[in-house]
């Protein structure tokens, strides 16, 4: 109980909501940090998912890719995103943690959106065929509306997962809600360490939540792949 | 990372086989622990979604939040309560595993087909026999599915427990950001890969190996 006091303490001393490691800014660098990786890989994933989907070439790799995805720890894309940032002479922080993001957020776009295309309705694809619609148009509006939920099932699941894996970008000095953790560890803090858990679970269960609300309006129906 | 420096110093890796094993052991035991534990609950969990269907709601809800918190924030509210231990990371490991292994053990006893289990009632089977001579050697492809997701991603989630000090391959991984020495930091990636994948390739030999009856098929 003595924790929490101390955590309510800390949220409400005024300190903490100011300046560079205020709350108000370490929120927004997350928020930034985690939008531009998901922004980059819908860039990427999305036309390479609808394309593969249309063509219904590299299924295999399409979905396999996933899996791959899975099994590269978050630790382990932080730590290469190091030595590529490194290597490219960009340095600490904010870089070294993108290069990890990307690549985390790329298999479940890629994968669901290839998936989604393919579960559209062949007689529907016929039809606007026989309907004289070029193939670009039949990608463009036909399939990716019909595909959209399930698309945007595969772009939650990266955002949680980028969400989670960018509080990592505090070990390569990076800013974000991490630096409460892994500060709030290294100096023994706990009520800093608890706030910047708080922070980040709340984070990610709104990202979740908010995708949730999307989907639904997106008529959301079958399950997205994880 | 340093200039002059080249990825991966080999000599490095050599003059540290026996950490290399200590580190490898400590990943199979926190994996090991967590997911047979988590397998234990969510099997619990399970039968009382299958018992009574209106606890299958709530326990998705449950295990569906914990699953989305991150790893590190998890591990980050227990040690204020549990300290940095053992225990605190299987708290969160075993949380991480409970949505996976919970939906697939039901999805996959549910998937039977009704004629099976008629089947089986017709022979006079009890409920319970049904459930563990018709329904679960059935559902098995699909709970070792589960299996299999829940263990890579365990592998991939005790490289952060290094973080809390309970060693495995995460701590080459954070040896090698804090020193800026690329070797253990790759080495750690390479080898968590690695355990993964081989991790995977067991349970996929041992699924075939439970169910022969699914190759005769397709």
């Amino acid at each position: 109980m003595e924790v929490l006091s101390a955590v309510a303490a800390w949220f409400t001393d005024p300190a903490h909501w100011q300046g560079e490691d205020g709350i108000p800014i370490r929120v927004l660098e997350h928020v930034q940090l985690s939008g531009s990786a998901v922004a980059i890989a819908v860039c990427i994933a999305l036309p390479a998912g609808l394309y593969l989907g249309h063509t219904g070439r590299g299924g295999f790799v399409a979905i396999n890719i996933a899996n791959l995805g899975r099994a590269l720890p978050s630790l382990a894309l932080i730590a290469l995103g190091l030595v590529a940032s490194i290597a490219l002479g960009l340095g600490l922080g904010f870089w070294p943690t993108l290069f990890a993001l990307v690549p985390l957020a790329l298999p479940p776009i890629l994968t669901n959106t290839f998936i989604a295309v393919r579960a559209v309705d062949r007689d529907t694809v016929e039809a606007a065929r026989g309907m004289g619609l070029r193939e670009s148009q039949i990608l463009r509006q036909v399939e990716l509306p019909l595909a959209l939920p399930l698309i945007l099932g595969g772009v939650r699941t990266a955002s949680v997962n980028v969400v989670a894996t960018a509080t990592l970008g505090a070990l390569v000095a990076g800013g974000a809600l991490g630096r409460y953790i892994v500060d709030g560890l290294a100096l023994q803090e706990y009520d800093r360490l608890l706030a910047g858990a708080i922070l980040v679970a709340l984070l990610a269960v709104l990202t979740e939540a908010g995708f949730g609300i999307l989907a639904r309006k997106a008529r959301y129906s079958g399950n997205a792949v994880e | 990372m340093t200039p002059g420096e080249p990825l991966i110093r080999w000599d490095w890796i050599v003059s540290h086989l026996d950490e290399v094993v200590l580190r490898l052991g400590e990943h199979l035991l926190l994996t090991g622990i967590a997911v047979s534990v988590g397998f234990v609950i969510a099997f619990a969990l399970a039968l009382l979604s299958l018992r009574w269907p209106w606890t299958y709601g709530p326990a998705t809800w449950t295990t569906g939040v914990l699953y989305t918190i991150p790893s590190l924030a998890l591990f980050a509210l227990l040690i204020p309560f549990t300290g940095l231990t053992l225990l605190t990371a299987e708290i969160g490991l075993v949380g991480y595993t409970l949505l996976i292994l919970l939906r697939n053990i039901v999805g996959g006893i549910r998937s039977v087909p009704a004629d099976a289990t008629e089947a089986a009632t017709g022979m006079g089977y009890t409920a319970w026999q049904t459930l563990w001579r018709v329904q679960l050697p059935l559902a098995l492809p699909v709970i070792i599915a589960g299996l299999r997701v829940a263990t890579i991603t365990t592998i991939g989630l005790v490289t952060v427990t290094a973080l809390i000090g309970q060693g495995g391959l995460g701590y080459f991984i954070l040896l090698g950001i804090q020193r800026f020495f690329s070797t253990p930091l790759l080495l750690g990636a390479f080898l968590s890969v690695a355990l993964a994948v081989a991790a995977d390739g067991l349970l996929v030999l041992a699924q075939r190996a439970l169910t022969p009856w699914t190759r005769v098929r397709s």
